[in-house]
This record gives C-alpha cells, sequence and structure tokens, in this order.
C-alpha cells in the first residue's frame, strides 16, 4: 500500500534542473546535418563511380576532410542523443533503462572514433 | 516498459445490446464501454440502439437518455453541458472530446464511447484524474509575488499583457489532450502531459508574476517537459480549439532564452 499523497507521488524527487542542453543541441545537430547530409550525398556519388584513389583525392582536400569529420561527429552525437531519448520513453524500470543508455552512448562514442581514425587513415595514408 | 497490450484483466468482451423501442425509424447504434469494479468480470461493450426522434442533438443527450431510460447503472461524469466545465470528457469514436458539445449529427454509423485512454479506470466512462489533478498542483497554478498587492488598488496589467493569456485561461482541465498523447500515455508517472504545461506556461506569461525563474526551474526536466516530441495529439483534440503545444514549444523557447540569451 502506498500511502504517499498524490501530491508527494506527483513532484517525485523534483527537476533535474538539466534538459534544455540535451534538446538544444539535438536541434543544433539536426540543423547541421541538413547542409552536411548533402555534401555526403554529393561525397556517396562520386565514391561509388570514380576511381578509388580519385575519391581518396577528393576527400584529402582541407574543406572535404573537415566535412566528413563534421558529418560523423554530428550524426553519431544525434543519434545518441536521440537513442537516449527514445530508451527514457519506451523503458521504465531504472537499472535497464540507465544501463541502455550508457551502452547507446559507448557504442556510438566507439563508432565516432572507429569512423574517424578510418577518415584520418585514408586521407594521410590513401 | 511501455505497455502496448491491454492486462488480461482489461481484454473486452462482448456485452449486452439493447434493442430500439419498436415502431423507431431514425435508430443510431450507440457502443458503450462498460467496466464495474465490484463485478470482478472483464471490460465489456454494451450496445443501445436509440431512437433519435426522442433524443437530444448531442452525444451527452445520447448519454442521458441511456442512464434514464435504458440502464440507471451507466456511470459518467457531467456537469454544465456546456463545454465549460471539462467534466464529460471521453473518448467518441476514437478522438477524445467533450460529449456536451459534440452534436450526434457530426459522426457517421455507430458512435463508440470509451473512456479517457489509459487512465485507470474507477467505473464505466469515469476515470481516475487523481494523479492528473496533482500533477496540476504541482505547477503552483496561483500567482506567486514578492511584491505585496497595491493597498488602494488591484495588481493592474496592460492590455497587451492581457492578450497574452487568451488561450490558456480558456482550459478547462478536462484531459482530452493529457490523455492523447502517447508520450502522457508511456511516462505519466513524470511527464507533466499537455494540460499541466498549458497552465504551467499560462504563469510564465502573467505579467503580475514574479515567479518566473523559479518555474522554470521546477520545470526543465527531461521527464516534466523534454518528453514532449510534438506529437501535436493535444491540439488536434483539444475540444476547446486551444494549442497545449505551442505552450510548450514556447517554454522550451523561454528555457533556450534564460541558458543562451
Amino acid at each position: 500500500m502506498d500511502y504517499r499523497t498524490p501530491l508527494a507521488r506527483a513532484k517525485g524527487l523534483g527537476s533535474a534542473k538539466s534538459g534544455t542542453g540535451h534538446w538544444w543541441l539535438q536541434r543544433i545537430t539536426a540543423v547541421a546535418l541538413i547542409p552536411l547530409s548533402f555534401w555526403l550525398l554529393k561525397f556517396l556519388g562520386l565514391s561509388l563511380t570514380a576511381p578509388y584513389q580519385q575519391s581518396v583525392d577528393w576527400l584529402a582536400s582541407p574543406l572535404n576532410s573537415a566535412c566528413i569529420a563534421a558529418w560523423t561527429l554530428a550524426a553519431f552525437y544525434h543519434a545518441a542523443l536521440g537513442l537516449q531519448v527514445v530508451i527514457e520513453d519506451y523503458v521504465a524500470a531504472e537499472g535497464p533503462k540507465i544501463i541502455s543508455i550508457w551502452a547507446a552512448n559507448l557504442a556510438f562514442l566507439f563508432l565516432a572514433i572507429a569512423a574517424l581514425l578510418a577518415v584520418f587513415r585514408i586521407v594521410s595514408i590513401g | 516498459m511501455a505497455e502496448f497490450t491491454l492486462p488480461k484483466n482489461s481484454v473486452l468482451i462482448e456485452g449486452l445490446t439493447f434493442k430500439a423501442p419498436a415502431g423507431a425509424t431514425n435508430i443510431r447504434r450507440f457502443e458503450v464501454y462498460r467496466w464495474d469494479p465490484e463485478s470482478g468480470e472483464n471490460p465489456r461493450i454494451d450496445a443501445f440502439e436509440l431512437d433519435m426522434d426522442n433524443c437530444g442533438p448531442m452525444v451527452l443527450d445520447a448519454i442521458l437518455k441511456i442512464k434514464n431510460e435504458i440502464d440507471s447503472s451507466l456511470t459518467f461524469r457531467r456537469s454544465c453541458r456546456e463545454g465549460v466545465c471539462g467534466s464529460c470528457a471521453m473518448n467518441i469514436n476514437g478522438r477524445n472530446s467533450l460529449a456536451c458539445t459534440k452534436a450526434i449529427d457530426s459522426y457517421a454509423g455507430t458512435i463508440k464511447i470509451y473512456p479517457l485512454p489509459h487512465m485507470q479506470v474507477v467505473k464505466d466512462l469515469v476515470p481516475d484524474m487523481t494523479h492528473f489533478y496533482a500533477q496540476y498542483a504541482s505547477i503552483k497554478p496561483w500567482i506567486a509575488t514578492q511584491t505585496p498587492a497595491p493597498a488602494d488598488s488591484e495588481r493592474l496589467q496592460s492590455k497587451e499583457d492581457r492578450e497574452k493569456l487568451d488561450g490558456l485561461y480558456d482550459c478547462v482541465l478536462c484531459a482530452c489532450c493529457s490523455t492523447s498523447c502517447p508520450s502522457y500515455w508511456w511516462n505519466s508517472e513524470r511527464y507533466l502531459g499537455p494540460a499541466v504545461l498549458l497552465q504551467a506556461y499560462r504563469w510564465l506569461v502573467d505579467s503580475r508574476d514574479e515567479s518566473t525563474g523559479e518555474r522554470l526551474d521546477e520545470l526543465e526536466d527531461p521527464f516534466k517537459l523534454y518528453r514532449c516530441h510534438t506529437i501535436m495529439n493535444c491540439t488536434d483534440t483539444c475540444p476547446k480549439g486551444l494549442n497545449p503545444a505551442k505552450a510548450i514549444a514556447e517554454t522550451k523557447k523561454m528555457l533556450v532564452q534564460r541558458k543562451l540569451g
């Protein structure tokens, strides 16, 4: 039997006094991904048709290197922020929720590092 | 976990059918959710065929006719019968609304009437609003000032500032919006829901209030506020034509402004 008053239940642990940063960064990365994804389509179009070396040379230019690094960071960060929201929505049990959020964040961090290293390797070694 | 299927004891079974009186020519069929906590049975759908030539024009009139003439055990809330009190909020043909402001003629065929979705049912069409009202109380829906009221006048407000409350003060707290929101279904323990957030915004923009910062502090929370994913069911369903989604978006803008502005 729960003898707490309805108001005590509604107030719960109170406000976390956070969440605005998370929400705002999700919007910023979403907006950044609009132009960056158009750039990515251009890159994919090239890499699917041009010879390997031509694609590498194109990617090795400072602007294109910066674009693919920016797309990688924005996309993986956006995905991590978004997946966290999805998990918070649908997983109610505290333990599985925290473990899933940790796992998702670490997986995206690992993938972002791997992707950036791959880009670095391609543009520096060829 | 979020619940996607009904628990065994909530699965609907077929109920009783009450035929229209002999000789009736203008018949409409109403299927109504029934559940009696004392029966120990699953909820059922009773069908009532009503003679529309002897019935008022609104859905609430049909429900009252059923209670008065066919089955007096049908349980529901109603009071003002003109969209001001918010008591008769229910799910009519899949959409939350006030039974008193919905004309029977605005629906085609059978009219299906259920209680507000994803709320504990007290009986028939009566949901348990305890937590909803407690959430409303938690946002302190009253003016909070440090400055004492003027000794010889009211707290004044310009016409422009008063207009900012239009579309906010009109909310009758019927809970149609909150109970149409999937985010509120999954996380109502912590998410305040569109109705309460609209009320919270009503005090955030009241020029006479002196606690905007404290109110924003209380709202800034991944669950209390940021479970809103702009699904817009709230605005779509509001029987008063209000826009809770906009109030929530404006609250989020205030928080960003406070952080970055």
